[in-house]
C-alpha cells in the first residue's frame, strides 16, 4: 500500500528526485547554525559522497535526510514525502524507505546476526514466513549466510558492519544514508564493504554516504558534494575529495 | 493488529517484567498490599450493610407505657406517635401479649424463670413498638416521642427504648471506617502507580538502544509502545491477582470459622458466594488500571516517539 501512494506522489509531482532540499537552514537551539542555504537535488539510482571538514555539517545534513532533526527552514522531500512537514505518526512510514548505517554498526549485542536483521522486518509487522525467506536472502548478499547465529561480539567490525546493511537494505528502501561507514574498518575490509554498497547501488539503491575516506573517493569515482562551514562548497559529478586528510 | 503482532507484544512485556525482576516483584508486592488492604475494607463495607440490614428487623423503638394508663390515653398517645411523619407503623403490644413473647424469646431456660407470672400478676406494661422508615431516623423518632410524653401532664409514657447504642455506633463506625480506609488505600495505590512507572522507566531506559533501532526501521509508535503497556498490565494483573487469592482465601476460612459464634446474635456474615465476584473482579480490575496507568506515565515521559 505504502509503494502504491509513493507512485501517486511521483505521478503528482512528476519527479524521480528521490531527496530534494530547497534553501535548507538549520540552527540548533543552542544557537550554531550547522547548514544554511542548502539545494541539493539527488536522483534515483545516483551515488553521492558527501565530504568536508569535521564540524562542517556533515551529519547534520545526513540527520535530515533521516529526519532524526528538522530543518529550521526551508523545505526537504525524500521519496516524494515533504518529510519537513509530515505528521509525527507517518513518520514511520517515510522511515521505512530509508536504509541507515552508521560507524559504529549500532547491532543488538544480545540478538544473532540472523536476528538482527529480521528485526527491521520484525518490527514493521512483516508476516513471519516472508521474514524468514528475505532475511536469509540479504544475509547471502553481504556474505554472511554462514555466520547467521552469530552474536554481533563474535564478529569482525566488517562482519558487523555487512549485517548492518544487510539491516538497513532488508526492508528493501529507495535510499541508503550511510554516515562513515568505513571509519572504523582498516582499508582491506573497507573496500568490501564499498564493493558491497556499489552492488546494492547497481541493484537500484540511492547511495548517500558520508566520509573521510580520501582513497575510497578518488578511486571509486561518483558524484561528491562538499559541505564547508554549512554550505555546499562543491558538487562535482565525478568528484575528488580534495582535502588532506 | 494481527494476532502475531499482538502475540509478539505479550512476548516481550512479559520478557520485560522478567528482565527487572527485582523491581517488577517490588511492584507487584506494592500492587497486592494495596490492594489486599482495599479488599479487607471492601469487605469489612459489605459486612456492615449486611448487619445493618439483619439489625434492621431488630431496629424499632418499644414505648412502655405506666401501668395505670386508661384505654382513651393510649389512644391518644397512638395517634399522636402515628402524626410523626417519619414513622412508618405503631404497634399496640398489650401487656399480656408481651408476656407470651418474653416467654416465647426466653425459650426453655425462661419457662422456669417465668412460671408462677399469669393477667393477674403480670409486671410487664402496655406498650408499643414504632418502626421508623429508616433505621437512621430512629433516634429522631425516639426524641419526638418524648416530646409528646413530656407535652402531656400526666405523663402517660414510663421509658422509650431503642438499640441507641448500636444503631449509631455502627453508623459513625461505619463511616469513619469508610473515611480512613479510603485514605489509606488512596495512598498506597498512589504509590504502587509510581513504583510500576518507575519499573516501566527503568525497561525502558534498559531498551533505549532497541527502541532507537525501532524508530530507525520505521516502527510506528504504538508498536513501540504496546509492550510497555503490557509490561505494566501485567504487573498490576499480577499484583491483583495474588491479593484477590489471598483475601477471598482467608475470607472463606473467616467465614467457616466465625459461623457458629455469629449465629448465637442471630448475625451472618455475607456469605462467601456474595462477595467473591464484587471484590475479586474490583481488584483484579482496579490493580490491571492501576499498571497501565503507571506505564501510561512513563511511556509519556520518557518514550517520546
Amino acid at each position: 500500500m505504502q509503494d502504491v501512494e509513493m507512485d501517486k506522489v511521483r505521478i503528482l509531482t512528476g519527479s524521480d528526485n528521490v531527496i530534494e532540499m530547497q534553501d535548507i537552514w538549520k540552527t540548533y537551539p543552542d544557537g550554531t547554525t550547522a547548514l544554511q542555504a542548502i539545494n541539493v537535488v539527488i536522483e534515483r539510482n545516483e551515488f553521492v559522497y558527501i565530504v568536508g571538514p569535521s564540524g562542517a555539517g556533515k551529519s547534520t545534513f545526513m540527520k535530515l535526510i533521516y529526519r532524526e532533526e528538522v530543518p529550521t527552514k526551508g523545505q526537504i522531500s525524500v521519496n516524494g514525502f515533504n518529510i519537513g512537514k509530515l505528521k509525527q505518526r507517518k513518520i514511520p512510514y517515510v522511515r521505512r524507505n530509508i536504509g541507515v548505517i552508521f560507524q559504529d554498526y549500532k547491532l543488538l549485542p544480545k540478538l544473532s546476526a540472523y536476528e538482527n536483521v529480521a528485526f527491521a522486518m520484525e518490527v514493521i509487522e512483516t508476516p513471519s514466513r516472508a521474514i524468514r525467506r528475505r532475511t536469509m536472502e540479504v544475509l547471502e548478499l553481504v556474505g554472511l549466510k554462514h555466520k547467521a547465529g552469530s552474536l554481533p561480539a563474535q564478529l569482525s567490525g566488517g562482519e558487523q558492519q555487512r549485517i548492518a546493511i544487510a539491516r538497513a537494505i532488508v526492508n528493501n528502501p529507495a535510499v541508503i544514508v550511510a554516515d562513515e561507514p568505513t571509519g572504523n574498518l582498516d582499508p582491506e575490509t573497507s573496500w568490501g564493504i564499498m564493493k558491497l554498497l556499489e552492488e546494492i547501488n547497481f541493484r537500484g539503491t540511492t547511495i548517500v554516504m558520508a566520509t573521510h575516506n580520501k582513497e575510497i573517493v578518488n578511486t571509486l569515482r561518483k558524484r561528491v558534494i562538499a559541505i564547508e562551514k554549512g554550505s555546499i562548497s562543491r558538487d562535482e559529478p565525478r568528484g575528488e575529495y580534495g582535502y588532506e586528510n | 493488529m494481527k494476532i502475531s503482532t499482538v502475540a509478539r507484544h505479550f512476548r516481550e512485556g512479559a520478557k520485560n517484567v522478567g528482565r527487572n525482576g527485582w523491581m517488577s516483584f517490588a511492584s507487584i508486592s506494592s500492587i497486592a498490599v494495596s490492594l489486599f488492604i482495599l479488599g479487607v475494607f471492601m469487605l469489612l463495607a459489605l459486612n456492615v450493610n449486611k448487619l445493618a440490614d439483619q439489625l434492621d428487623n431488630q431496629v424499632q423503638i418499644s414505648v412502655y407505657l405506666e401501668t395505670d394508663t386508661d384505654q382513651p390515653k393510649i389512644e391518644n398517645v397512638e395517634r399522636l406517635i402515628k402524626r410523626i411523619p417519619e414513622v412508618k407503623s405503631v404497634t399496640f403490644v398489650s401487656k399480656a401479649e408481651g408476656l407470651a413473647r418474653f416467654r416465647e424469646s426466653m425459650g426453655e431456660d425462661g419457662k422456669q424463670a417465668l412460671e408462677g407470672y399469669d393477667d393477674e400478676n403480670n409486671p410487664l406494661p402496655d406498650s408499643f413498638e414504632v418502626e421508623a422508615f429508616n433505621p437512621q431516623q430512629i433516634a429522631f423518632v425516639a426524641k419526638q416521642i418524648e416530646a409528646i410524653n413530656e407535652s402531656d401532664p400526666d405523663k402517660p409514657v414510663k421509658r422509650v427504648r431503642y438499640g441507641k447504642g448500636t444503631i449509631e455506633t455502627l453508623f459513625s463506625i461505619t463511616n469513619g471506617v469508610r473515611n480512613i480506609g479510603l485514605f489509606i488505600v488512596l495512598g498506597l495505590a498512589v504509590m504502587a502507580m509510581f513504583l510500576i512507572s518507575t519499573t516501566i522507566k527503568m525497561t525502558i531506559l534498559a531498551r533505549r538502544r532497541e527502541i532507537g533501532i525501532m524508530k530507525l526501521v520505521g516502527a510506528t509508535n504504538s508498536f513501540i509502545r504496546w509492550p510497555f503497556f503490557i509490561e505494566g498490565a501485567l504487573i498490576g494483573f499480577s499484583g491483583s491477582a495474588a491479593a484477590a487469592a489471598g483475601l477471598l482465601i482467608g475470607y472463606s476460612q473467616l467465614v467457616i470459622k466465625t459461623n457458629h459464634s455469629m449465629g448465637l446474635y442471630m448475625l451472618q456474615l455475607s456469605t462467601f458466594d456474595e462477595v467473591k465476584w464484587l471484590v475479586g473482579g474490583t481488584i483484579l480490575a482496579l490493580g490491571t488500571l492501576l499498571g497501565v496507568w503507571g506505564s501510561t506515565i512513563s511511556i509519556r515521559k520518557h518514550l517520546r516517539v
